[in-house]
Parts: C-alpha cells; structure tokens; sequence
C-alpha cells in the first residue's frame, strides 16, 4: 500500500460498516418495541439510588441480566427471575447489564429481598448478614450517631458488628436512595412473545430443534 | 423481518469474505506491490545484516550497528521531546494504574480493607485502574512509540512536534481528571467509557492534535511505499476517534441499544486501537532488531485488511445470551471465529522471522519482550475465538475467566510489546544507555512470573466459578467460597507484574538522570 487516502477511507469504510450492523440496526430493531405497561418509570429517589449504584461501581460484580433456560436453569432456580428482554431496560440510561457475577445477578432483587432493612445493614456490612460474603462494605454511606434523630433510619446490626458503647448506625441519604433503586429491580412481569423474540435465543434453538 | 435480518448477516459475512478475496486477488495479480523489497524499507543502506538492540549488545556491536547515526538522529531528533514526555507521562499511569489493580484485587479477598474511603471502593478502584492503563498507559506509550517509529518508517522528521506535545499535554489532563471523577463517583457508567463526557472532550482534543501529526508526517514522506506499522497505526488513529465520538454522544443512547454500543465501542478500543498499536509496533521492532525483514510480507496485507474486517464486528459477543436480538449475537460469533485468519497471517510473519533467528531472541532483552509479547497476541486472539463459540462462552462468560483473557490481550500482548519498545527505543532517543542491564532482565522474569500467575489462577477458578454458576444445585455461597484462594493467587502475580513496573520506573528515571557516556562509547 503506497497511498495514504484509500488507506484511511478504506479503514473508516469498514468501521462504519460495522457501526450500521452493529449499533445503527439492533438500535432500530428494538426501539420499535414500546416499554411494556407494567413497567413503572423510576421515580426521583430511584434515579437517585441508580446514580449511586453507578458511582460505586456496583456493576462490575452484579450483572442485570437473568439467563434464558434454555441456556441454564441455574438463574431462574437461584430467583434471579425469568430471561430479559430489550423492554425491561425502557427505561435504563446508562444501561447497567454488566459482564460480571462475582455476586449475584440484580434484575429481580427487589423482588426476591424486598425489605429495605436488610438492605440497610447488607451495605452497611455484608458480613453481618453472610460471613462467606466479599462485597465491600459502605461505611461511608451511613453515619454512627449517639442517638438517633426523630427522621433517622437505624441500621439493625447484630452484636458483633453494632457501635461500642450504645451508640447506633443511621443511613445516610445516599444508603436509602440506593435501596430505593434496588427494590424497584423487579421485572417479574410477563412479557410478549414478540418481546421474547428480540433477545438472544441463540441457546433456546438447541432444544426446540426438533419441533421445527 | 426476521428474514430481512437474517439476509442482511448473511450479506455482512459475504462483503467480509469477498474483500478478502478481492486483497487475495490483487497481491496474487502484483497489483499491490508488497515484497521483500518493500519490507526492507525500515533497513538504512547497510543495516539489514546486523543485529541492532542498544539494550543489549556490547558496546561495540551498538558502534557498528550505527554507523548510519547521523542520518537517523536527524529524523529522531525534532520529535524526541514529545516521545520523551509521553513515554514520562505513560510510565506515570502504569505505576498509579497497576497500584489501583492490585488495591482492587485486593479487596475481592480482603472486602473491609480501605472500605471507609470511597475513593478506593472495588467499583471505584477497578475502574480507575482500567482506565489508567488503558488510556493512561496503553494510549499514551502506543503513540509515544508510533510517533517515534513513524517518521523513520517514512524517512521524514515528525511534522507539528509542538501540536503533538501539547495534544499529548491535553490526553495526560483528561486521563487524570477523567480518574479522579470516577473516584468521586463521577462517571458515564458505561465499562471503558467511565469518564465523564465533558472531560472527554479534552482527550478528544489532545488525540485529534496527536493523530494530526502523524497523518501530517504520512504526507510528507521521503519514501514511496508505507510500511506495514503505518497501516496499522494511521488507521488506529482514525479508528478511535471514530469510536469515541460515537460512543460519548451524550444523551444518543439508551437502554439495550445502548449496551449493544457500549460493546462496540469497548471491544473495538482493544482490536482497532490497542491491538494496532501492540502489532504495528511488533511489525518494526522485531524485523529492525534482528536486521532481517520479515518472512513474507504480502501476507501482512491478510493480516491488516482481515483485522478490520473481521475485528470491527465482534463486540456483541459480551452480550451472548442478552437481551439483544439472536442475528447480532451469531453475527459477533462468527466474525470472532473468522479473527482466525488475520491472527494467523500476522503470526507467520512474526514468528517464523523470529524462529529462523534464535539466537537474536537470546541476545536481545528489547526483542524478547517484544516476541513474548506477540506471541501472546496469537494465544490471546486464539483463545478470544474460542470464547465467543456460545457453548464456551456459557461457561467463560459473566466469570473471572474473562478477566484473565482481557490481561492475556491487554498485558501480556500490548504492554509486553510496549516494554521491549521502550528498552530498544529510550537509548535511540536519549544517547544513553541503560544503567543496569539486569534490571530488564528482573523486570522480565516479573512479568512472565508474575503474568503467569495471574493468568492461570483466573483461567482456572473462573472455569470452575463458570461451571457452578451454570449449575442450580450449587449454592451461591460455595461459590464464592470457592473462588477465594484464586482470587488470593492474582493479588500474588498482580503484585510481581506491578512490581516488575516499579522497576522498569526507577531504571527508566535513573536512565534521564543518567550523564551521557564521552564521545566514543556513544550508543
């Protein structure tokens, strides 16, 4: 190759080939879909928590996309909740997918561990809960106070892990907001077959070969 | 419409296929010139034949080898301070960044240490780690060493050396800005594009006022052909500004479509950015230290067009099994498969030039490093292949499996290649030479050791982790449990890697400090 302009038009060509399959057709693809009607908007304190969720990180060990079982039943055993499809991210900006399970996947959370509480003091220290568990904890997002105020939300802790002298942990605003988020992940809905049809199946069509 | 997408996959793989054979066609037809005469463009009269690594040889053979200075210094010496600053700046992030790895790795085992700052919480460290080395490190050594290798390859001093040094000035504030939002709990939230897009917008900058002063030199070229590195590198310096406008169009994206984006995006920063950068630097140094050209280098041509072709398209695969429609998932699939043929055509040149000359890999510490480094650009790309096959991927993905196949690509291909460019390069460009020629040897044996540590213990406890999370009788809790003493094993090589960086600092500041040797021994 001798020449610098087919050179570069050459390899932007391909990119942006690959950007019109890639991006540009599954974007339009799936935006025909409207956000399936159970599906209820964040409200202001969720979107809150989503920011939190996303300032710490939470997505490189949590991922918010159960699995088909076609592909395992591992996922819907384990309550994770039933395969995902493009509709139960209507509304997620940024998308929070995630591409890692060093702790367990998200989506239903909020409807396999519904108490606000024992999120409280899963943040505050995962331990006081699973003594084999490696999420961090969040001290940063509580505050341990003499006395708790008339608002103040108090964490429950067991002995081991409570304050010394009588003192007692309160969540801050940022620790609700974020469990506000968490138990509005639920997606347990049913969803569409045409729904169904816009996500991967690539695993579905090993057993259903035979009936086509 | 189902038909309709399965059409236009089918129509995707045939233009991939028919490209290919049209390249095939003209370099069989000699309508693309690309020889033995070509390759040699990197030689100077009289230097093909001898060995040429100031980071190793006597310092007689490095007098011989360089009878021809005084020409090649001239077209050094107007960017040597921008490649100076730059490989500064790289070095800087390669310490912070692997210091912020081994925090986060760390942490996985060891969840309450440092817990009360949120600064280095696991979600916040991991990520400023990633995006120092990549952008920080990766980034700015890649074109630290593309500036300095391309006006040699066309025989013409850098052009614009003070926009260059100025855009990198930019690139460096952005990176560290961009790390200090994210430990602040500022991000996009996206992997690979954490930073805030406003801050962005600087590296934006800093990269366009970069890529400018290479296309510019590409123009003023005192040679006909472009050798092999250039391909690679103007088109990375084309690809990733693309990429990255693209991908921080704020408010463009959304939901699943947005996911689909993201991994376009972040799997073409490693094959059409980093990958670019490790292969065409592979393609100069290992050719120019050994004084051969490379063993048939129309197949380059293969390698180059097939990457494009092929690479672009393979980022759904971290989506296998998602909630995106089944056409892209195969489509990534397949083209991940067919990345067979550019790695192996990329991996006959280098290799077999290598492997017909042992004993320059035994000599050379810049060119071991180097060939070390490529070497684990053919594993890393076999292995990529391999995963995105589905029934593999089942079990790799959502796994620290994963992780260890990003280091095999990110570490031991592009940052190895970058560490034997830095030992051949940094005596060119300074006139010194290496204070402590152990030292390279130490930083070495580190990052193999301490590589194949990391390496193993991931591959082999994320393989298991994958294996029980697709099983529903195991609980989540053995799980975990069962991942510990792995994860302990990658703080162990992580550790010796950064430890191997440490070293590589100290020697690479000792060598600037260094006084430069009387006229005689001059490297």
């Amino acid at each position: 190759m001798n020449k610098i302009t087919p050179l570069l038009l050459g390899a932007a060509g391909i990119l942006l080939f690959a950007t019109l399959m890639l991006v540009i057709l599954p974007g339009w693809q799936m935006r025909t879909a409207d956000a399936p009607p159970a599906l209820e908007p964040y409200t202001v304190q969720q979107l809150s928590g989503r920011e939190q969720y996303i300032a710490n990180g939470c997505v490189y060990c949590h991922s918010q996309q159960p699995r088909a079982t076609g592909q395992t039943f591992a996922d819907l055993a384990r309550g994770w909740g039933r395969a995902s499809t493009s509709g139960d991210y209507a509304y997620d900006s940024p998308h929070l997918l995630g591409t890692m399970r060093t702790g367990p996947d998200l989506l239903n959370v909020g409807a396999r561990l519904p108490s606000r509480d024992w999120h409280l003091t899963h943040l505050y220290q995962p331990r006081a809960i699973f003594d084999w568990s490696i999420m961090p904890s969040y001290p940063y997002m509580f505050e341990v106070k003499d006395k708790a105020g008339t608002d103040d939300v108090v964490v429950k802790l067991p002995e081991a892990y409570a304050p010394a002298e009588g003192k007692v942990v309160v969540a801050r605003q940022e620790a609700l907001d974020l469990v506000a988020y968490l138990l509005s992940l639920q997606r347990t809905y049913p969803v569409s077959e045409s729904e169904a049809g816009m996500r991967d199946r690539g695993f579905d069509a090993v057993i259903d070969s035979g009936k086509q | 419409m189902m038909s309709t997408l399965g059409f236009l996959l089918a129509i995707s793989f045939v233009v991939s296929l028919v490209a290919l054979g049209v390249l095939i066609w003209a370099i069989v037809n000699k309508q693309i010139s690309a020889g033995k005469k070509e390759a040699s463009l990197i030689f100077l009269d009289g230097e093909a034949g001898t060995m040429d690594d100031p980071s190793s040889a006597s310092a007689q053979a490095v007098q011989d080898a360089h009878r021809f200075d005084v020409e090649r210094a001239g077209i050094d010496k107007p960017g040597a301070r921008v490649v100076l600053v730059l490989s500064t700046v790289s070095i800087f992030f390669l310490i912070v960044g692997s210091i912020f790895g081994v925090i986060a790795s760390l942490k996985l085992h060891m969840p309450d240490w440092l817990a009360e700052y949120a600064f280095t919480t696991f979600g916040r460290a991991r990520t400023i780690h990633l995006n120092f080395v990549a952008y920080g490190w990766l980034s700015v050594a890649g074109i630290g060493v593309a500036l300095w290798i391309l006006p040699r390859i066309f025989r013409t001093p850098l052009r614009r050396p003070k926009m260059a040094y100025m855009g990198g000035a930019l690139w460096a504030l952005g990176v560290l800005c961009g790390g200090i939002a994210v430990g602040s709990g500022w991000s996009d939230g996206l992997e690979w594009l954490e930073f805030p897009w406003q801050i962005d917008v600087i590296l934006a900058l800093g990269g366009a006022m970069m890529a400018w002063s290479a296309v510019e030199t590409a123009m003023h070229r005192d040679v006909h052909h472009i050798y092999v590195s250039g391909w690679y590198y103007l088109a990375g310096l084309i690809w990733f500004p693309i990429l990255f406008f693209i991908a921080n169009i704020p408010g463009l994206h959304l939901g699943v479509q947005q996911a689909t984006m993201n991994w376009w995006f972040a799997h073409n920063v490693l094959g059409l950015w980093l990958t670019p950068l490790g292969v065409g630097t592979a393609y100069y140094l290992i050719p120019k230290i050994i004084g051969k050209p490379i063993y048939s280098y129309s197949v380059s041509l293969l390698g180059f067009w097939g990457l494009a072709l092929f690479y672009s398209q393979v980022g759904i695969h971290h989506l296998i099994g998602g909630p995106v429609p089944t056409w892209v998932v195969t489509l990534s699939v397949v083209h991940s498969v067919m990345m067979f043929i550019p790695v192996i055509a990329v991996a006959v040149n280098q290799h077999v030039t290598v492997a017909q000359n042992m004993w320059a890999f035994k000599q050379s510490m810049a060119l071991r490093f180097v060939w070390t480094g490529a070497l684990m650009y053919t594993a890393a790309s076999f292995q990529g292949s391999i995963e995105a096959v589905r029934s593999v991927n089942s079990i790799t993905h959502f796994t620290h499996y994963t992780v260890g196949h990003a280091h095999l690509g990110a570490y031991a291909f592009v940052s190895v290649v970058l560490f034997g460019a830095f030992y051949y390069m940094m005596p060119h460009l300074t006139g010194k030479r290496w204070p402590w020629p152990k030292l390279i040897s130490l930083h070495y044996w580190l990052t193999v050791v301490g590589f194949a540590i990391y390496f193993l213990t991931l591959t082999v406890g994320g393989f298991f982790q994958g294996m029980e999370l697709l099983d529903p009788d195991v609980a989540f809790a053995d799980i975990t449990r069962n991942i510990l003493p792995y994860l302990e094993g990658r703080s162990l090589g992580g550790t010796m890697m950064t430890l191997g960086h440490i070293i590589l600092g100290i020697h690479f500041f000792a060598l600037l400090l260094a006084k430069r040797p009387a006229e005689g021994s001059k490297v």
